[in-house]
């Protein structure tokens, strides 16, 4: 069937839907009220009623989230292309694959860029819209907006703004006297660039991945903004105004009061995005096609492994070191962070 | 007075780089395609060519893109409310032994990063013969932990004498569920509905994995290809892209309204 007729029927359903809202509703209305019945026969024993009611959630979670943690562990243990059991093969094979530590170069790279900026550079706006009454709510949508558009589509945008001829960046750079950069096709490190090549080329992160840092820090930093609007205003405005008429600066409240108070959401936003840092995929994938030996993280390695060699036991196995290390690197921040939180 | 001026100066500033990239999609998008390759930094198109959309969404096949994507985004958004209200009703209303593990299992399994998840997945869903179909989009993402945890949580803050007086006038668990319970936590139905749509939307790599056929390919996809396809004009890809972030935009806007920050807080304090 053509789309555009299927389309047009759904909206044609829809719209009838709509119109008889009221019988909609009553119909609903009776089938829960059959259901309900139904349950009520197990009214002495709930933990029937709960089993029907988590049955479908919970099976859901447990096949897809919970059995493939096991199941990759099971696949990375055989070499998936000759149908042999291998052991520890894969492992050991990718602890000496220098590919793979190139990849978990640039996610570190990654990780590191982009997890401290992106939260430092939220809390401040955050901090400055809850300080202004006027357009608050105008600028905390312009903020949010890249948030809810597809990083595909966006960075679509960004190629085009970056593009090395007669694009909008170098346009301006060199409208002002600077050298035109190649952006996202430049390899070569960016300590390299500025120092004017006192340091080799392969020394620190690719101004092709600093680029798509850039770009995901625009592109996620409306969601903490957000996060970070709502902390802020749990905080009970008292404690920051008697810290102000005890003599306290505008320094001092936010580095003595606002922040201590702030650390639970703090704590959450990074233990949330250094996890996703480690997932990026959708911006490396967009902006640079996900080739490119310096913008390869550990997730376009596995997903090179899987779908251009079809070395699925390998990728299984990278996953699963990745997932390790996530475990240990949330642990140690719970550790050593965790205590300075303060919870009321 | 000089700090709010220069307050508002920098939130200015930062909310220009925030828009620009729009800004320009959109100008580029109405220019002709010598304009739009040409090193100018002009934002006003000589003139508004808006017969562009039309030649982009003939240039590829859009309408069946947008078709598969609002089929699955759509039924993943509704199935996610449906199962997060039932899990996080049980969780939070229900009294009943073993409570307590099943929600610390759901609580671990969100730390299950989705790379791990992604091979086995593959699988799984080629044992079970789904590959190429939309069940492969849409099946796996119908239920999630931290949609779950946050209705437990907006559930937790209603007083029980709600639940009690229902159930005193008779009102079963579903009625009450779906009548009663889930409007007084609106804000949250919003948020979790949201992110599963967006979620979905915005989805590309699942989708590259488990299916290959052409009539099967959601927008996200379509639009990689589109800009992949040798000689793209600009202009075109621009409209493209203006066309595969409007949907998302305006439904941000129209539940805007509902979509409280304070439901993202749930988890944060103790």
């Amino acid at each position: 069937m053509h789309p555009a007729l299927t389309l047009g029927i759904a909206i044609v359903a829809v719209a009838l839907l709509l119109a008889t809202r009221a019988s909609a509703r009553r119909a609903l209305d009776a089938t829960l009220e059959w259901c309900d019945v139904q349950l009520a026969r197990f009214e002495r024993r709930p933990i029937i009623i709960a089993g029907m009611l988590l049955a479908v959630p919970v099976t859901l979670v447990t096949v897809f989230s919970f059995f493939p943690l096991l199941y990759a562990v099971y696949i990375s243990l055989f070499d998936t292309r000759r149908g042999t059991y291998i052991a520890l093969g894969n492992y050991h094979r990718a602890l000496a694959d220098p590919e793979f530590w190139r990849s978990v170069k640039v996610t570190l790279y990654y990780a590191i860029g982009a997890v401290p900026l992106t939260i430092v550079l939220s809390f401040v706006v955050a901090w400055l819209l809850f300080r202004i009454t006027r357009f608050r709510s105008l600028f905390r949508t312009v903020y949010f907006l890249p948030y809810v558009t597809s990083a595909v589509a966006a960075a679509t945008v960004w190629r085009v703004l970056l593009r090395p001829q007669s694009g909008f960046v170098n346009v301006m750079l060199v409208s002002v006297g600077l050298e035109p950069q190649k952006w996202l096709i430049e390899p070569r490190s960016v300590f390299h660039l500025i120092t004017g090549g006192a340091i080799p080329a392969d020394v620190g992160p690719s101004l092709a991945l600093c680029c798509i840092i850039a770009f995901d820090i625009w592109h996620s930093s409306g969601f903490m903004i957000v996060v970070f609007l709502a902390g802020l205003s749990a905080i009970p405005r008292q404690l920051e105004e008697t810290a102000r008429l005890d003599g306290a600066s505008t320094f001092g409240v936010v580095r003595y009061v606002t922040i201590p108070l702030l650390s639970p959401t703090i704590f959450f936003l990074v233990i949330v995005s250094a996890i996703k840092s480690f997932q990026a995929f959708n911006s490396f994938y967009a902006l640079v096609n996900a080739r490119g030996e310096d913008t390869q993280n550990l997730i376009v390695y596995i997903y090179a492994q899987f779908y251009e060699n079809q070395h699925i036991g390998y990728g299984a196995s990278i996953a699963v070191i990745m997932c390790v290390a996530i475990v240990l690197l949330t642990i140690a921040q719970w550790r050593i962070a965790g205590r300075q939180v303060y919870y009321e | 007075m000089m700090l709010r001026a220069l307050t508002y100066a920098i939130l200015s500033f930062g909310s220009i780089i925030t828009i620009f990239p729009f800004v320009w999609m959109l100008s580029t998008s109405l220019k002709s395609a010598r304009e739009a390759t040409a090193p100018a930094l002009t934002l006003i198109p000589d003139a508004w060519r808006w017969r562009n959309f039309a030649d982009a969404f003939q240039a590829a096949p859009f309408a069946t893109y947008f078709y598969n994507t609002f089929i699955v985004a759509g039924t993943v958004m509704a199935a996610v409310v449906v199962t997060s209200l039932l899990a996080g009703y049980a969780l939070s209303r229900l009294q009943f032994r073993g409570r307590g593990v099943v929600f610390a299992f759901l609580l671990a399994t969100m730390m299950v990063p989705f790379e791990v998840t992604l091979i086995p997945n593959f699988l799984l869903i080629r044992d079970l013969g789904w590959y190429n179909t939309y069940a492969a989009l849409i099946v796996p993402w119908c239920a999630n932990a931290f949609s779950i945890f946050l209705v437990r949580q907006a559930f937790l803050t209603l007083p029980m004498d709600f639940f009690e007086a229902a159930r005193v006038d008779g009102c079963g668990h579903l009625r009450f569920l779906t009548w009663i319970a889930a409007p007084l936590i609106r804000p949250t139905m919003v948020t979790i509905a949201l992110f599963a749509f967006l979620g979905s939307y915005n989805s590309l790599l699942w989708p590259i994995i488990v299916t290959n056929d052409e009539n099967m390919r959601l927008i996200q996809y379509g639009l990689t290809v589109f800009w992949s396809e040798a000689g793209v004009q600009l202009n075109l890809l621009m409209c493209a892209s203006t066309i595969v972030i409007v949907p998302t935009v305006a439904l941000y806007f129209a539940a805007q309204r509902n979509f409280l920050e304070s439901s993202l807080n749930a988890g944060i304090k103790g």
